[in-house]
């Protein structure tokens, strides 16, 4: 599936390609005008497979973490806290590259990210509050972006396409500047599915079974921070693809996170490359953004689990 | 019981009125009951129609400071003397035709957002549940954006537009909460769903945008007092004649709806014919309030709460939430022209900021209460 969408993924846009053509850019790279789109496609693909397993992932750790099945990056604010620390770094520190700014990044979705557990009450923290306190987080720092947006015109040009998500920009540099932290944070990630599996079951049975909360819950914080921050830093906040990937994946797997944690790393980027796909499709030969299209699956199905589930299940 | 309740729902809707005879009242915690000779009683809660009072009175002083601050400056008195009708012909001009106007929306603007923010807080029984949380706010800008950005359209092709929005929005957010009637937790939750998406479409549309509508759209969706004359306070004037007594005359089975269904239920409530009634004029005031001057941040979150830790009572408190809406967008103002130099940055950078204070406040002191 992952292969399917991949390759659907570079043979689909505004120009048509043959998958002959496709081929023939992929192994005999010879600089005509459809190997130089193929090659394009390729980074924007692989920005993608990275980008979805980062948010997918660092969804899964996070609805396990809090407990929360609606527990997703951009719903608890944390991309919204990368994003504002992103666009600070540019505005006002001058940062310029990805390299530098992805730390900013990184310290936005972390300030948000244990901003939003504390305003939402801990260890007492329910989904409404949780979601409320991202929300209201994440509001107060759109205004802040809407503010910077007002004050530099250069900042309004840039930045209104990078805050709605998307891969368009992708470039091999980008990628190579990504990947050791997307691939630090999946190897944490996947390393913590026992500890994390522990702390699911609930604060007293972990400690019965003797796993360290203090350390996994740091842990898995800082993972699902570095992937959220990076995958904010390369395409924007994207919001919905950790909130809907691991409940698809939980329905076939169960609650293992031992499972559910490769299954979303493998089947997010599906989601996410899908959704670019779909979105380079419907407005052709113009784009509607990743980030957009994400958020117009993931708000329905979001809906859908509220009305579905029971206030004691959430 | 019922009857105390009963009292207790009239004295907060004449608060208003009786206000202006009790300015003399010391401050006092408790309230206390008024018996008239013929036999009628009123139960009177003297701290709420002191902090009711200080409000207008600080709403009314904010804004004639606001008239007379700008380009060109007026003293106070002037203003005031200009108002009766006293004034010189140019400050006359300038006060009645630009800045009185101006004022007078952003007094009725905070005063729908306070209003609308309390109803919305109160339905979901939840102090971060106001409308700008729950997507009425994303959803006007919206409307607002597709006549700006789709097809350029003029400032009442946009006032129109944001109505629009608004409204479907709040039609949707209430039929998709809807399951055997709307209950707290999932209105909020559906909400914040909706919000997602229409904050999406929103950063679409600005990106479709080409730069002079994209930065034009910026600015009205910072929410901005600029700019606006008598066309725009008649309207809001006019909703709210018409829904402040509805909704004022409602508010008793509004404060037994926060105890619980079962519990309203049980005191005689039509509980979903309550709300429906109450999210309608929230909605109805969220989104005229936005059509007139964008969508002014947190000024619906941070109004109601304000307004209870001050009169200290428990319920929704409406008409204080409306009266600290309507003080605090035109401080905001105020501010926002002193602090920025005239029209730089719209108010809703200030409330916006204002908003961010507030959550931080609420961090640090009521997150052990468990409260939120």
């Amino acid at each position: 599936m992952l292969v399917l969408v991949a390759l659907a993924s570079i043979s689909v846009g505004a120009k048509d390609l043959s998958l002959g053509q496709v081929w023939h850019g992929l192994f005999q790279d010879s600089g005509t005008y459809g190997d130089v789109v193929v090659g394009e496609r390729l980074s924007r693909t692989l920005l993608g497979l990275l980008a979805g397993a980062a948010l997918g992932l660092s969804g899964a750790v996070l609805q396990a973490l809090t407990r929360n099945p609606l527990a997703d990056p951009g719903v608890l604010g944390i991309n919204a806290g990368a994003s504002a620390a992103v666009v600070t770094a540019i505005t006002f520190f001058g940062v310029t590259s990805l390299r530098g700014y992805v730390w900013f990044a990184f310290l936005g979705a972390a300030a948000v990210g244990a901003l939003v557990w504390f305003l939402g009450g801990s260890r007492g923290a329910t989904p409404v509050r949780l979601a409320l306190a991202g929300t209201a987080i994440g509001a107060a720092l759109y205004g802040y972006l809407q503010a910077v947006m007002i004050m530099d015109d250069a900042a309004l040009g840039k930045m209104r396409f990078w805050t709605v998500g998307s891969l368009a920009s992708a470039t091999n540099a980008t990628i190579t500047q990504v990947l050791p932290f997307c691939l630090a944070g999946t190897v944490l990630a996947l390393l913590l599915a026992r500890p994390l599996n522990a702390v699911a079951m609930g604060d007293d049975t972990a400690r019965a079974l003797g796993a360290d909360l203090n350390r996994t819950r740091a842990l898995a914080m800082l993972a699902a921070t570095v992937l959220c921050g990076s995958a904010t830093a390369a395409c924007g906040p994207i919001v919905f693809v950790g909130l809907m990937v691991p409940h698809v994946v939980r329905s076939f797997t169960g609650p293992d996170l031992r499972w559910i944690l490769p299954y979303a790393t493998v089947l997010s980027p599906v989601l996410l490359l899908g959704a670019d796909v779909v979105g380079r499709v419907v407005a052709r030969p113009a784009e509607v953004q990743v980030g957009v299209v994400t958020a117009i699956i993931g708000g329905p199905v979001f809906i859908l689990l509220v009305r579905r589930r029971r206030t004691a299940q959430l | 019981m019922k009857t105390t309740r009963t009292q207790r729902g009239l004295g907060e809707t004449q608060a208003p009125h009786v206000a202006r005879t009790s300015r003399t009242a010391p401050p006092a915690r408790t309230a206390r009951a008024v018996r008239t000779p013929g036999g009628l009683s009123l139960r009177l809660d003297v701290r709420l129609l002191t902090v009711v009072v200080l409000l207008v009175l600080a709403a009314l002083a904010a804004s004639v400071v606001l008239i007379g601050t700008g380009d060109f400056p007026i003293p106070a008195s002037d203003v005031l003397k200009t108002l009766v009708g006293q004034g010189d012909r140019g400050q006359e001009f300038i006060v009645r035709e630009l800045r009185l106007p101006r004022v007078l929306v952003g007094l009725l603007v905070g005063a729908c957002l306070g209003l609308g923010g309390a109803l919305f807080q109160s339905v979901s029984r939840n102090p971060l549940g106001s409308p700008d949380v729950l997507g009425l706010s994303q959803g006007a800008t919206a409307g607002a954006l597709v006549v700006i950005v789709l097809i350029s359209g003029g400032a009442t092709a946009v006032t129109l537009g944001a109505l629009v929005g608004g409204l479907v929005t709040g039609l949707a957010i209430y039929l998709l909460a809807w399951k055997q009637g709307v209950h707290g937790y999932r209105l909020v939750l559906v909400g914040i769903g909706v919000n997602a998406v229409v904050t999406a479409v929103n950063g679409y549309l600005i990106t479709k945008a080409d730069f002079v509508d994209a930065a034009r759209a910026v600015v009205w969706m910072t929410g901005s007092l600029n700019g606006r004359d008598w066309s725009q306070v008649w309207p809001l004037l006019a909703l709210c004649a018409v829904l402040l007594p509805l909704v004022l005359g409602n508010a008793r089975g509004l404060r037994m709806l926060e105890m619980g269904d079962d519990t309203a239920y049980a005191l005689g409530v039509r509980v979903e014919r309550v709300r429906l009634l109450m999210m309608a004029s929230g909605v109805l005031l969220t989104a005229a309030a936005t059509a007139a001057a964008g969508p002014v941040a947190f000024v619906a979150l941070t109004s109601p709460q304000l307004a209870r830790r001050l009169t200290g009572s428990p319920g929704p408190n409406l008409v204080p939430s409306l009266c600290m809406g309507a003080a605090l967008l035109v401080t905001a103002d105020w501010a926002s022209q002193r602090a920025f130099g005239a029209d730089q940055l719209p108010v809703g950078v200030v409330t916006g900021v204002l908003g961010g204070g507030y959550l931080l406040w609420l961090l640090v002191t009521e997150r052990r209460k468990g409260r939120i």
